[in-house]
């Protein structure tokens, strides 16, 4: 009876892309593990063992780091192999500012686009503007001035940076950290002293705001950078991340399968540590890693973003 | 969204936590992932018991996924809890850029339409005698069911603040209680 009626209201409202589809989406994927896969098999381990969803990539960032060179977009074959191979969702990386690589993308039907520091960045003053696009965006921050200016951008995700391709997770504490605290701060600043934050926090005043009466980000929070153990993942989860990505820290170590499975129930019972215990156990080597401390600051990932 | 409608909200994510509940939402998520782990840590089978004797539960997207008795396009030995006679196809409408709202006529809920948001969502290919459909998008893809106290929606009515299904649930909830 109702049909023609359905019929119209439909057709004539139906949205895609819209805010709250690209944020909603990153909603779903909160509590869950996302991992760097390189070829269509490591995509099937990381299916298999629990992962809420794949970044696809062609080196992980500890080779990046080791092999030198320009970092781009990966090869596209690559990526649409991955996408062939698992159901769960596929993300891919574009340097910072290079919206043709973005445009590529999302010509190919990944489900996020990553605009990271992980690659070398192609504008060194301009990040994208996310807004026109129909697939959404995540971005690094090291700290919350940082995220506010992703998210007026249009990025419906924000992952702390940490230091990638490490297996040093100190970067990645602190950036969490920065942030959380940050946001902690300015809940608890009264009305008129807001204007300034926003002038400290190089972000505008109409998310900054937002926070302060929120006391918390508009969009998920994930962390991301040098994870390599479980421990580390549960560590991050109780400082207030949303989720963990985890990129050499799995297909480096002894282990893959055992590793991510083992860094995916950790992130789930993140605050019961007899569970995180029982994932620590048996898991083979962990990546050897690079102290962070040891890398000379021009080689430091997590300085670029601006 | 359930606390603001007067629920003891809280969140169950062990056995012994699924006893002190009358009713549960299974939020949405990636349905593989919540049946892996639901395994692993044992909530799986009370779960089933749970449902079989007549626990409400009300599962969006993903949730609606674990409540179907049969998933199209699992991936490799994916389960899911059942309960609900229907096939739900996983991500029916491709990637994220396929992702969507828009507004459906829901007389069971009442006679404003609700706005939607479907997002990697799945639809229901196929009801059985007892199940009923409470919306269809415009093509008549069934979005929405009800079987007995199971309800599941392949949308996410928490994201547009509309209380109207979580209440449809809660008073049934209630009227169990």
């Amino acid at each position: 009876m109702n049909d023609i009626t359905t019929i119209e209201n439909s057709s004539s409202t139906e949205n895609f892309g819209s805010s709250r589809v690209k944020r909603g989406f990153a909603d779903m994927l909160k509590g869950g593990v996302i991992m760097d896969v390189v070829t269509a098999k490591q995509a099937r381990i990381a299916e298999d063992s629990g992962a809420v969803a794949v970044m696809a990539l062609e080196r992980v960032p500890a080779d990046i780091r080791a092999q030198g060179g320009v970092a781009r977009m990966s090869d596209l074959d690559l990526i649409e192999s991955i996408i062939a191979e698992v159901s769960i969702p596929v993300m891919a990386k574009t340097r910072i500012g290079h919206f043709v690589e973005a445009q590529i993308l999302q010509t190919l039907k990944v489900d996020y686009i990553d605009e990271s520091e992980v690659l070398s960045p192609a504008d060194y003053a301009n990040h994208i503007d996310k807004w026109p696009f129909t697939v959404p965006f995540i971005c690094g921050a090291t700290n919350l001035g940082e995220a506010l200016r992703r998210i007026n951008e249009g990025a419906a995700m924000i992952r702390s940076k940490g230091e990638a391709g490490t297996g040093d997770v100190s970067e990645a504490t602190k950036h969490i950290r920065t942030i959380t605290s940050e946001i902690r701060a300015l809940a608890a600043k009264s009305h008129d002293e807001l204007y300034v934050s926003a002038k400290e926090l190089q972000a505008p005043y109409e998310l900054v705001l937002e926070i302060a009466r929120t006391g918390k980000l508009p969009v998920v929070l994930f962390t991301a950078g040098g994870v390599a153990t479980p421990a580390d993942a549960a560590m991050l989860m109780q400082l207030g991340a949303d989720g963990v990505f985890v990129g050499s820290g799995v297909f480096k170590s002894g282990n893959p399968e055992a590793r991510a499975a083992a860094i995916v129930k950790a992130t789930t019972f993140y605050d019961d540590p007899f569970v995180v215990a029982s994932a620590c156990r048996g898991l083979g080597e962990a990546m050897v890693g690079i102290n962070v401390s040891d890398l000379p600051a021009p080689h430091r990932l997590s300085e670029r973003g601006w | 969204m359930l606390k603001s409608l007067g629920a003891d909200a809280r969140a169950v994510r062990r056995p012994e936590e699924l006893a002190l509940v009358g009713g549960l939402v299974i939020p949405g998520g990636e349905s593989s992932v919540i049946d892996k782990l639901s395994r692993i840590f044992g909530l799986a089978e009370p779960l089933k018991s749970a449902i079989r004797a007549g626990l409400p539960v009300y599962g969006t997207c993903a949730g609606l996924i674990m409540l179907a008795d049969r998933v199209l396009d699992a991936i490799a030995g994916q389960q899911s809890l059942g309960g609900l006679d229907i096939s739900v196809r996983r991500n029916a409408f491709g990637s994220q850029l396929d992702s969507f709202e828009t507004n459906l006529d829901i007389p069971a809920v009442g006679v404003t339409p609700m706005h939607a948001v479907f997002i990697r969502a799945p639809v229901v290919e196929q009801i059985g005698a007892g199940v009923t459909p409470l919306a269809t998008l415009a093509d008549g893809r069934v979005v929405a069911v009800e079987q007995g106290n199971l309800l599941g929606t392949a949308f996410h009515p928490e994201m547009t603040g509309d209380t109207r299904f979580h209440q449809y649930f809660l008073d049934r909830v209630r009227s169990m209680a």
